[in-house]
């Protein structure tokens, strides 16, 4: 990477990076710093001196059952989440790659959902999926409460996960196929002359050449779950957490704490959890993205 | 192809048609919706036939939410976050990788860090530090001389508030950073010997060989920016600076009003068009770059 280095000069490449420093100092780690802070004393909410009160806000939130909830809730969506995401994308891709006459406009079609925000998709699927109009009328007109993501936590969860799942398919799908495409034609070729059909090279050959990117993926979009830009969103617009704290997933909770309860000393020793979590996360992803270039 | 495969190839097109029922069947709902009467949106079964309303109820969506300031406030968002980040990054990353300077490796870990912090689990500092800008220059004044200078600036309901946040992460510098490592040594040394400085080869070579890159970034960050939510929610509290994501609320049926859903999926489908737009025009160069910030 050194030897690329042409110019001689640091003042200019410091003018240069100066902005996004500055901007990174003032909104990234002033307020990291400030969480950790926080995390750890008492902050009055109108103000007033800070008081150091050790793990005790720790304390207090892990003692709160609606915490473990949340954690439980955010568990649950994050894994179901990914895991329907990359199955999908999985299947299509290994569909699209065949390319069969007809199959191109396909590639373009799914990627359309990744533009829509969370939020209108989640409104838009509170009536798709709503128990009383929509396509699930019909189902609940024979079998009553059969749906019912208004009543029923577990409802409202698989609600929030379809909309997360839609979202992120077509994501998921990019990077398959791109990966799809870089297994060499000839191994392909070889295994169907050996009389392999294309549903056992899939299986014997595509899905294991695509286990990098698949973890890669599993990595990406836990930590989309958990914490994306999208997660609070799609909760507060679909089923603003409920019913009964069905949906009521960790970043959901923060705000709520923060914002609703005036209690930032709390929201801040959540987040504090958070921010481990996925730092857990980044590191098996590099970890592995270190392995990965090896292998190359 | 290589072997004759007749069951493989049906069900590969089942898959994919079933796929498309997946992904764009939503779509197809929202229009048909959107479209509809209200007698026709709330019958049972529901009907997939597109009905000729749909500007009716766009137009009833639009002045409900006041979309007009909202789609204005949430495009200049969108293209000042867009803006900010595409500049910002091919700057940083030229200074990082075109360089050598002692504090190569100090900009490179400082904005590198930035990745693993989403805006979503410090928001709540963020937003204090957004509500009062100076507050960390002012402790540091007053740690370092013992003054207590009262100078403030809030940012609340402002589009800075609403953008700068945004921009300090370090998405795009990383895609910037993987592009000028994947150029050839003798470009910029080339560059040299024809005597030209730094800046004319960032101007004359580097931003024109970056057009793909750019364009990838663009799409990115323009569809991150347009559907930010929980940010302008709490920037904002002046209706004129509400973003489009603000107005869904308003669009959304009343618990004990008339469910006219016909009106509110004509809002949501005016609220989804520029980001689909955007992807839809520029699709090629976004998948690029996806695919290249993995790598």
């Amino acid at each position: 990477m050194d030897k690329r280095a042409a110019f001689r000069s640091w003042w200019l490449p410091s003018l240069f990076a100066l902005p996004q420093i500055i901007l990174i100092l003032l909104f990234f780690y002033w307020p990291a710093v400030a969480v950790l802070r926080w995390a750890f004393t008492l902050e009055p909410p109108f103000g007033g001196a800070a008081e150091f009160v050790g793990l005790a806000n720790f304390q207090e939130v892990f003692a709160d059952p609606l915490y473990w909830n949340s954690v439980g809730i955010s568990l649950a969506f994050a894994l179901c989440g990914t895991l329907s995401t990359i199955f999908i994308g999985l299947v299509l891709a290994l569909a699209v790659d065949r390319q069969l006459p007809g199959s191109a406009p396909f590639r373009f079609l799914y990627i359309l959902p990744y533009a829509i925000a969370g939020p209108a998709a989640g409104m838009a699927f509170r009536f798709i999926l709503s128990p009383e109009r929509g396509l699930m009328a019909s189902v609940n007109a024979a079998f009553p409460d059969f749906w019912n993501p208004a009543k029923y936590g577990s409802h409202a969860l698989i609600l929030v996960i379809v909309v997360f799942a839609w979202k992120w398919a077509g994501y998921t799908f990019i990077f398959l196929l791109a990966g799809l495409q870089s297994v060499p034609r000839s191994l392909i070729e070889a295994a169907a002359m050996d009389g392999c059909g294309p549903i056992r090279r899939a299986v014997d050959i595509q899905i294991p050449l695509l286990a990098p990117t698949l973890f890669f993926l599993l990595v990406i979009m836990m930590t989309e779950g958990f914490v994306g830009a999208d997660t609070y969103g799609i909760v507060a617009r679909t089923t603003d957490g409920g019913p009964n704290h069905g949906t009521d997933v960790m970043v959901y909770r923060i705000v709520e704490e923060a914002f609703r309860g005036l209690n930032y000393s709390g929201a801040s020793a959540q987040s504090l959890v958070l921010i481990g979590l996925i730092m857990v996360f980044t590191f098996i992803q590099f970890h592995f993205i270190e392995r990965q270039v090896h292998y190359k | 192809m290589i072997q004759r495969t007749p069951f493989a190839n049906a069900l590969t097109y089942g898959v994919m048609i079933f796929g498309f029922l997946l992904l764009i069947g939503p779509f197809i709902v929202i229009v048909s919706g959107a479209s509809q009467t209200f007698q026709q949106v709330n019958a049972i079964p529901f009907s997939f036939v597109p009905q000729d309303r749909l500007f009716e109820n766009m137009g009833a969506a639009w002045s409900r939410a006041s979309l007009g300031t909202a789609m204005l406030n949430s495009f200049v968002m969108a293209s000042l976050v867009t803006v900010g980040k595409v500049a910002l990054s091919a700057l940083t990353a030229f200074a990082i990788v075109f360089f050598r300077t002692p504090l190569k490796g100090f900009f490179f870990w400082m904005v590198f860090i930035t990745l693993m912090l989403p805006l979503e689990v410090r928001v709540v500092p963020t937003y204090a530090v957004a509500a009062d800008l100076f507050q960390p220059i002012r402790l540091l004044i007053s740690a370092i001389t013992g003054f207590e200078i009262s100078v403030d600036w809030n940012l609340l309901n402002s589009y800075a508030g609403l953008t700068l946040p945004l921009i300090a992460t370090a998405t795009g510098t990383f895609l910037y950073r993987q592009f000028y490592l994947t150029l050839p040594d003798e470009l910029a040394e080339a560059a040299r010997m024809d005597g030209s400085g730094a800046i004319r080869f960032f101007i004359d070579m580097l931003l024109p060989l970056s057009r793909t890159n750019m364009l990838a970034l663009t799409t990115i960050m323009f569809v991150y920016g347009w559907n930010q939510y929980l940010w302008p929610l709490l920037m904002v509290t002046d209706p004129q600076y509400k973003t489009t994501m603000m107005s869904l609320v308003a669009l959304l049926p009343a618990d004990n009003g008339t469910p006219d859903w016909n009106v509110t999926l004509a809002g949501s489908l005016i609220i989804m068009l520029p980001p689909l737009i955007v992807v839809a025009v520029l699709q090629r160069w976004f998948v690029r770059g996806l695919v290249a910030t993995e790598k």
